[in-house]
């Protein structure tokens, strides 16, 4: 295109009045290498204009808000389902224990409750024993301090 | 509409949201959390979506929005920090736009254009709406679209021929 015609085009664009065709036009004359040397300015412009087309957004998105809330309340749940797991299991095993020591056949319950009789009665003697201790020291003092 | 089919809606103009909130914010960054945040938004909002007929001018208007208030609140923020140390604050935006000596001229010019004129150049010569898309998106009327566009394409010219001629007359101060 001449350079008078590329003038008129770019008074036209000054104004604002260009369609984006002809603004085209222009941009496509300028970036071209035979640019009339009084226009290099331009060149500058319409390079700049061209060349900012290219930037990309290359950051992704965050597109699931909603899904990360359904995750949010999924831990809670499983949390509440573990304590109020825990809490049962408790509950249930203090159950259990003290259903334990208990005999279905009297015979065996009367061996068992004599030998922890005999265990208890054991140790009382042995208490007893060293209460005797106690006895002889009681009296060695009721002979000192009379 | 599940994931797939909103992704197919937001693609043909995703990158152009963007562009368009780094026009406005500058940094990157700022720009990927803004698109992000508008999408983001979109999709929560997308039982809706049938009803508006471009959802791409919707994304549009909420771009802006979403970015003029940034901006406000960032400007809200640093006039606190101008009455502490105002030179030290300015000292450092200096050096910061200094540093990114590859931002082109032109970057840099559309930089100090109000931000109605940024938006609108970006989103006809870069984006190449037409302007009753432009007018819609922006809540404005075609004549001011038009005129806004006129006196942005102005000065960039202007600031690039003084840039232009100023860097060949240096050129033979060198050279003499």
């Amino acid at each position: 295109m001449e350079s008078a015609q590329i003038e008129q085009l770019l008074n036209k664009y000054l104004e604002g009045n260009t369609s984006i065709a002809e603004e085209r036009e222009l941009k496509a004359y300028f970036s071209s290498n035979n640019v009339a040397l009084h226009l290099l300015p331009y060149k500058e412009m319409f390079g700049y204009f061209k060349n900012q087309e290219e930037i990309q957004f290359t950051k992704t998105l965050p597109l699931q808000p909603r899904k990360r809330n359904v995750v949010k309340w999924i831990g809670v749940a499983a949390s509440f389902v573990i304590l109020f797991g825990t809490a049962l299991f408790y509950m249930n095993s203090n159950g259990t224990n003290e259903d334990l020591g208990t005999y279905d056949d009297p015979e065996i319950a009367l061996i068992e409750t004599q030998k922890a009789l005999e265990m208890l009665s054991e140790n009382v003697s042995y208490g007893v024993e060293s209460v005797a201790v106690l006895q002889e020291y009681n009296e060695s003092k009721k002979t000192i301090f009379k | 509409m599940n994931q797939q089919e909103f992704l197919n809606i937001i693609s043909p103009f995703k990158d152009k949201v963007f562009r368009i909130a780094k026009r406005l914010l500058v940094s990157s960054e700022e720009a990927e959390d803004a698109t992000q945040e508008v999408l983001i938004r979109l999709w929560n909002k997308k039982e809706g979506l049938d009803k508006y007929n471009s959802v791409e001018a919707l994304a549009v208007t909420m771009t802006k929005n979403y970015c003029l208030d940034q901006l406000k609140s960032k400007r809200a923020s640093n006039l606190k920090l101008v009455h502490s140390n105002y030179s030290d604050n300015q000292a450092g935006v200096d050096k910061q736009v200094e540093d990114k000596d590859s931002w082109s001229w032109v970057e840099k010019i559309m930089n100090n254009l109000p931000e109605q004129q940024r938006l609108i150049v970006q989103m006809r010569d870069v984006e190449e709406y037409e302007f009753s898309e432009i007018a819609k998106a922006l809540e404005m009327n075609e004549t001011a679209v038009r005129v806004a566009l006129s006196r942005a394409r102005k000065m960039i010219k202007e600031k690039l021929v003084e840039k232009h001629n100023y860097g060949i007359s240096t050129n033979r101060t060198i050279t003499k």
